[in-house]
């Protein structure tokens, strides 16, 4: 391993508007390495990417790189990627409403000799990058159709391209599911071998320990110390990110079979939405906590939102408590008692530039129609949440997008809690949280399920959900192709998924 | 003091707030009477009063256009015209189809005046439709009535200009008369302040204001939270559209006509501008009533002002246009950031000298 230093970042400090991100984090880079920073969320990872790749200019610190004198000062995006430190961030920043060829080559298009974009040459290009990447995909389609994946793929293939001495990577795995993590980890261990240096964020203990060489970690802002992975339990890395000794994992394995209610919440037959799922049965009683497994884009997310009635069921019917209901839109499906966190926070959830507050009460000020609720009782209630699920914020009145992703979750969430439903639907409410905050959410759905409440479960960490639910339907290719129960391991549900289901009852 | 200072300046509103005090300063320097009022013939005289009047127009509009920028993301750019064709509609309906001029109202001008304000919703209830079911672009969706509004009025006017040589029907756009008493106040004046007033109370007392910001922002997370984003996007442009009514209904009483080519010409621009101007942005979500209002008063400010000091009507548009471009790069966030790392150096220069 060359021991080479490439970058360095010393005592760097960013504050925004009352809250200290950033105090005097460090780290340090060697040639043709991959390195993990980790930390809970908001310890400050993102803050300290941004810092160094331009989006944000830090306080005060000093940045250097091997190849240039003095510090550095990098003031924009670009200017980064001309020194050679690229990104991919956690949520796709591309353009969806252009192909995947043009999202490629943004800025820096093939010309012919006339000085007009040659199209050819550059879709030409674009299939040759996506096949080196082995994503034999119609570069010429709007990158819009693709699913998530294929669209981080995309994002990361295009940095790639560019010439890079520093790639980071923010939690580019979070949306991708096993086989596209390996196909990653592969053109990983190939930038690796070009002596490519890679900042690699993740949440994955897991994904850590397959592909890094050394482990930065932080807390609170604040550098706790940099570690060789393979000299690094497990234990003590998350010790070392929580700042206490970690049992909690440990805390909440499953107690025995799970009470189920006798009350049946929701039954569906044959709901459909043609083009996205198959008809489906569906049945939930209070009390039980229901998983929705499959590869991503098996039509995890397109069943719940049928049910919720995001996309209008074309066929069956549903019957919810007792009565027979039909959703047209997601209102309906709020008033009788149900409650949607979808799994893409950006586009679905979170409503920024609107503060912690407003993002609370939003759901249940729907549910209310044009009739404010009191600013009192807002507050009240907000405050409340705040404290229940331990929401990092200034105040009640900082916009949601000040906050960190972990905790913007929780702001999501406390929008559902606060119109007490019946039946909450979480889609991957614990992707791109860390560890710490996944536990939380894994006790407070148990509680929540303890106390009568329904909730189904969507999560791509099959782990998480053995955990948690009595219960799983299996999807595949946008059909509820099975549902297992009982004495659930990790390998059963991956033979259910992947089709040789030994012990799955199907349905 | 010096903290009231640094927290009056960091309000969202200052900026708007300091560039209409701006232009009014310059006024006042150029002619010190700019501020005297007074009153003769029973009602008020004096330059401020002059743009409040005059100003009402804007004003009103900039209600409405503050509300479809916030919801769409987009600009209302018909209210002009509806403004034409709801000032049309009144007097067609008031005169009788067909009539140039008449003493003698064909209905009870109250009548004519509510029916020509909902003609203004009924328009905006279009553009709703357009904007809202049907998805198109709030520009290209509104652009059908800016073109078609003033060809409708003229065709509700048969091709002429229609005089209402009615008393009563001059109150609206000038100063009301009851009995003996007469309100020493311009009507537009009163009547923006209760279009404002009605607005800000249900904004403020309803949860519309939050819905409106709400779909503004993100119109897919709204619908999943359980908002009904299209009927927001379309209350909306209805109170555009009844915005643009009340306008257009005082401007014609203004000149106790319709003329179906020059009300309401070029007012869209200025609606969109005040919107601006009030440091609002256009591309929806988060916005400020009591910005767009300030930032229509200060369009009709720079128009008094450049009237009053003999600058011609050929040339005023340009001198218009400095300083328009002047207070939109003052309040541009680009600019901002300049001044506030200047600010900084300057503390830094500051403390290392000591």
């Amino acid at each position: 391993m060359a021991e080479k230093i490439i970058l360095t970042l010393r005592e760097i400090d960013k504050s925004f508007p009352g809250v200290r991100a950033l105090d005097r984090a460090q780290m340090t880079l060697r040639e043709g390495e991959i390195h993990a920073l980790m930390g809970e969320n908001g310890a400050g990872k993102s803050t300290l990417i941004k810092c160094l790749t331009g989006v944000y200019e830090c306080d005060c610190g000093e940045i250097r790189m091997d190849g240039t004198e003095g510090t550095l000062c990098i003031h924009s995006t670009q200017e980064a990627q001309k020194k050679g430190i690229v990104t991919v961030y956690q949520e796709v920043n591309l353009c969806l409403n252009l192909s995947v060829a043009e999202n490629l080559f943004i800025g820096r298009e093939p010309k012919t000799k006339l000085g007009f974009v040659d199209w050819k040459a550059m879709n030409r290009m674009s299939e040759k990058i996506m096949g080196e990447h082995r994503f034999n995909i119609d570069v010429t389609k709007m990158l819009g159709d693709y699913s998530l994946a294929i669209q981080q793929m995309v994002a990361i293939a295009r940095v790639v391209d560019i010439e890079a001495k520093v790639l980071i990577l923010d939690e580019p795995t979070s949306s991708l599911d096993d086989k596209e993590v390996e196909t990653l980890f592969e053109l990983m261990r190939q930038l690796k071998a070009k002596g490519v240096s890679i900042v690699f964020v993740t949440h994955f203990l897991d994904q850590v320990y397959a592909i890094t060489d050394r482990i930065t970690v932080l807390r609170n802002g604040a550098f706790v110390g940099e570690y060789k992975t393979t000299e690094l339990p497990r234990v003590k890395l998350v010790a070392a990110m929580l700042g206490k000794d970690f049992d909690d994992l440990a805390a909440i394995k499953p107690e025995g079979e799970s009470i189920v209610g006798e009350k049946v919440i929701v039954k569906a037959e044959g709901l459909s939405h043609s083009g996205t799922i198959k008809p489906f049965d569906f049945t939930i009683h209070n009390s039980e906590i229901v998983g929705i497994t499959g590869l991503l884009g098996s039509g995890r997310s397109e069943m719940v939102r049928c049910i919720y009635g995001a996309d209008r069921s074309q066929t069956g019917k549903m019957v919810f408590k007792g009565k027979k209901v039909k959703f047209k839109a997601p209102i309906d499906a709020i008033k009788a008692g149900m409650g949607y966190l979808p799994d893409d926070r950006k586009a679905d959830g979170c409503i920024n530039g609107l503060s912690v507050r407003e993002n609370i009460i939003l759901a249940l000020q729907a549910r209310r129609g044009l009739s404010m609720l009191p600013r009192d009782k807002q507050e009240i209630l907000v405050d409340q949440f705040i404290e229940l699920l331990n929401i990092k914020t200034a105040s009640r009145e900082t916009p949601i997008n000040q906050l960190s992703g972990g905790n913007q979750q929780k702001v999501i969430l406390a929008r559902w809690l606060c119109t007490k439903p019946d039946f909450l639907i979480l889609d991957e409410p614990t992707r791109g949280i860390d560890i710490g905050t996944k536990t939380e959410f894994q006790k407070l759905m148990l509680k929540l399920a303890s106390e009568g409440m329904s909730v189904v479960f969507i999560s791509s960490e099959i782990e998480e959900m053995l955990r948690t639910c009595s219960r799983m339907c299996v999807m595949r290719d946008g059909e509820k192709v099975s549902e297992i129960s009982g004495q659930m391991t990790q390998e059963s549900v991956m033979n259910a998924i992947a089709g040789g289901g030994s012990n799955a009852k199907t349905t | 003091m010096r903290k009231l200072l640094e927290k009056i300046t960091k309000t969202k509103l200052f900026l708007p707030f300091f560039c209409l005090l701006l232009v009014l300063l310059i006024n006042l320097f150029k002619s010190p009477s700019f501020f005297r009022v007074s009153v003769s013939n029973g009602v008020l005289y004096g330059r401020i009063i002059d743009i409040l009047n005059r100003g009402s127009e804007i004003a009103i509009l900039a209600v409405g256009q503050t509300l479809a920028v916030a919801v769409s993301c987009g600009t209302d750019i018909s209210v002009g015209s509806v403004m034409s064709l709801s000032a049309c509609f009144t007097c067609m309906l008031l005169a009788g189809f067909g009539v140039h001029s008449t003493t003698v109202l064909q209905m009870p001008m109250l009548i004519g005046i509510v029916a020509g304000i909902l003609m203004g919703g009924l328009c905006g209830a279009f553009n709703g439709v357009l904007v809202s079911k049907l998805k198109i672009q709030p520009m290209i969706a509104t652009l059908i009535l800016f073109v078609a509004g003033p060809a409708i009025g003229l065709l509700l006017c048969n091709n002429q200009m229609v005089y209402i040589r009615y008393d009563q029907y001059k109150y609206l756009g000038n100063f009301l008369n009851i009995g003996d008493w007469k309100c020493p106040i311009p009507t537009p004046i009163l009547v923006t302040v209760l279009v404002v007033a009605v607005i800000a109370i249900i904004l403020r007392k309803t949860s519309l204001g939050l819905y409106v910001q709400s779909v503004g922002i993100n119109r897919r997370a709204s619908r999943l939270l359980g908002i009904n984003s299209d009927k927001i996007v379309f209350i909306c442009y209805v109170i555009a559209g009844l915005c643009a009514g009340v306008a257009g209904v005082v401007a014609s009483s203004r000149i106790y006509s319709a003329d179906p080519n020059n009300i309401g010409l070029h007012f869209e621009l200025d609606s969109i501008l005040a919107v601006t101007l009030g440091g609002n942005s256009l591309s929806g979500g988060k916005f400020s009533l009591t910005g767009s209002i300030i930032g229509a008063y200060t369009i009709q400010a720079i128009n008094t002002t450049l009237l009053a000091m003999g600058v011609s009507t050929d040339q005023a548009p340009v001198i218009k246009a400095v300083i328009v471009i002047t207070i939109v790069a003052i309040q541009a966030p680009v600019f901002k950031q300049w001044w506030a790392g200047m600010k900084n150096r300057r503390q830094a220069e500051a403390k290392e000298l000591s």
